[in-house]
């Protein structure tokens, strides 16, 4: 039940070119920003946007020449649209009712569906009736009613509160993993994909930017998107051993490289000094404060200079620093913080 | 005398609470018009015959034309339902060109004189008309002055009101539960059957009660269309007519009765239709 895509959808002003390949049983996440194209991606493997060019293969059989009604999918939609006029069991039900199937042997289907997610008390409710959370599970079921060979998820937790979307994350993390089939879904939460997914796949501006495991793609980010996501300093560079040039600066890092390379550094790993500090570490410059946050338990210090960084430090330190934005300040990162790869 | 007081300083209200005088000019004429929707109900009230209210409703003629409209305007309804919701389906569902055009063309009964359907009708329908020679040469069947003109009539005057507000509900629904009924393995007939229409209900509902309401009271297109034999196409703004001139107070019995009806679907709709937002 491989998936080959090479999905395009040109739009004015907006052109998406992804191409795609998804394995039996693996997850694969379309991360990225708003307006990257992700939801656009997942529509045209569903047949709900026409494709402007590319093809679709599911199990090596042409999927984009079918309507939607006839791929073999299943799609969880991001607020759910759960039929309203339908009861829980009924909109299991649905798919099954469409393949032909009988009107008893559908609702049996879906009761236990409903079952395996932990509905089966609310089987006649109505949607209205039911919360976020319970939604998104029967949601879930009436997916995967119709037996899909290709699952798509746009945004299955965006619409939860925090508490509930950690529950339904793991819950659905085994409904996924039970899965035989390939699941293609979209998020823009970091956290969802590296839970969720076998693979990110980054998108930005209609175009992949970086693919990998999500442990990969959260130590090596390629662009200042996924650097972010992943809360990591990144600059592009010209390594040339143990140094990589960023700009003005020379980086000394612990790998050596020749070549155009990617600096990158936690935040937590940048101390700062109100003057230039005594036995200079090697990774020194001097920055301006652009900004002050608070930042979970820590505070984080936006910095100007010759690399734009930013650098979390604990309260006391900011309370001993007595730091002002536009302040003049000194930056240091250890080398042996840094990691240096290829671009 | 719109000089603003203003009792406190502060942030400017939305709203004044010390309402100036009304204004004479919008006052004047907003109760005569009042007065002018409601004076002539009132008035059918008032002269009503009340006493012998009883033995005229039950006079043959009338229960004669009251089954007459009751059973033609339901059957104009239905008609309507079988062919306008369908019709709302495609203005509001299918791009096609000329859409636009389609959609003016509906609604020209809405603001064509009556007597003028009628006399379109009997163009086309009639026993010299274009289609109905060929419906008589053919089939035997002639429509004028028959119950089935009635309905036809009817049917041809009430049908955009039908559309209207089923196309209406239609662009309202939210069209992504017919995407999630596609990606479910549901044909395009099977999304109306089981998704579209359940959702839009109410709007065919609404729609097909404004429709009833307006067949039940046809009279032009009636008239010149079906002619008004008692029995076969006297309906009840027909026989109104009629009793007007040779015994008022049944016109006025037989009014009451339409302004009972009336009064009855208002009452029903009040919630979605009448009611300000």
């Amino acid at each position: 039940m491989t998936l080959d895509a090479r999905l395009v959808v040109t739009r004015p002003a907006f052109t998406l070119d992804l191409a795609l390949r998804v394995a039996p049983g693996e997850v694969v996440a379309l991360l990225g920003p708003n307006g990257a194209g992700k939801t656009t991606a997942l529509r045209a493997l569903a047949g709900l946007t026409a494709m402007s060019g590319g093809q679709i293969t599911l199990r090596g059989r042409p999927l984009h020449t079918l309507p939607a009604e006839s791929r073999p999918i299943g799609m969880v939609f991001q607020d759910y649209l759960l039929f309203p006029h339908l009861t829980v069991l009924d909109n299991v039900a649905f798919g099954p009712r469409c393949q032909g199937v009988s009107k008893a042997e559908s609702r049996r289907a879906a009761a236990e569906l409903l079952e395996r997610v932990g509905l089966a008390d609310r089987a006649a409710a109505k949607p209205r009736q039911l919360s976020g959370g319970q939604a998104q599970r029967v949601a879930l079921a009436r997916a995967l009613a119709v037996r899909p060979e290709l699952l798509l998820l746009d945004e299955p937790l965006a619409a939860l509160d925090a508490h509930t979307r950690l529950e339904i994350r793991s819950r659905l993390r085994r409904h996924l993993a039970d899965f035989d089939g390939a699941t293609v879904l979209v998020t823009h939460d970091p956290l969802d994909a590296m839970v969720l997914a076998d693979r990110l796949v980054v998108i930005e501006r209609g175009a992949v930017v970086q693919q990998g495991p999500p442990a990969e793609v959260a130590r090596r980010p390629r662009t200042d998107y996924v650097a972010r996501l992943v809360g990591l300093n990144l600059y592009r560079g010209v390594a040339d051993g143990a140094r990589v040039q960023v700009g003005e600066l020379r980086l000394h890092t612990s790998e050596h490289l020749e070549g155009t390379a990617f600096v990158a550094f936690p935040p937590a790993a940048v101390a700062l000094y109100r003057t230039r500090p005594d036995g200079s570490p090697r990774n020194l410059w001097e920055a301006r404060i652009d900004g002050i946050e608070r930042h979970g338990d820590n505070v984080r210090v936006h910095l100007d200079g010759p690399i734009t960084v930013f650098a979390d430090i604990t309260p006391a330190a900011l309370a001993d620093l007595d730091l002002t934005p536009g302040q003049r300040i000194w930056a240091s990162v250890k080398a042996t913080e840094t990691h240096a790869y290829p671009a | 005398m719109s000089a603003p007081v203003q009792e406190r300083p502060g942030p400017a209200r939305p709203r004044r609470e010390v309402s100036a005088r009304l204004p004479w000019m919008l006052v004047v004429p907003a109760l005569a018009g009042l007065a002018f929707l409601v004076l002539p109900l009132a008035g059918l009230l008032v002269r009503a015959p009340w006493s012998t209210l009883p033995q005229r409703l039950a006079e043959p003629h009338v229960l004669e034309a009251l089954r007459l409209s009751l059973v033609t305007a339901t059957v104009a309804t239905a008609a309507c339902l079988l062919l306008g919701v369908p019709l709302a389906w495609l203005l509001a569902r299918v791009e096609f060109p000329g859409r636009r055009v389609v959609r003016a063309l509906v609604t020209v009964p809405l603001v064509l004189p009556p007597v003028v359907g009628g006399v379109a009708l009997l163009l086309v329908l009639g026993r010299r008309g274009l289609a109905g020679q060929w419906l008589e040469a053919s089939f035997g069947i002639t429509l004028p002055f028959t119950t089935a003109g009635v309905i036809i009539a009817e049917a041809f005057v009430a049908m955009p009101f039908l559309v209207i507000s089923v196309e209406g509900a239609l662009r309202g629904a939210d069209q992504r539960f017919e995407e999630a009924a596609a990606t479910l393995g549901a044909s395009r007939w099977t999304v109306f059957r089981r998704v579209t229409l359940p959702m839009v209900m109410p709007g065919v509902v609404a729609g097909a009660v404004l429709c009833w309401a307006r067949a039940l009271g046809e009279f032009g297109a009636t008239i010149t269309f079906a002619g008004n034999f008692p029995g076969t196409t006297r309906t009840m703004p027909l026989a109104v007519y009629l009793a007007l001139e040779t015994d008022p107070e049944a016109a006025i019995v037989l009014s009451l009765v339409l302004l009972a009806v009336s009064v009855i679907i208002l009452a029903s709709l009040r919630d979605r239709w009448v009611s300000a937002p």
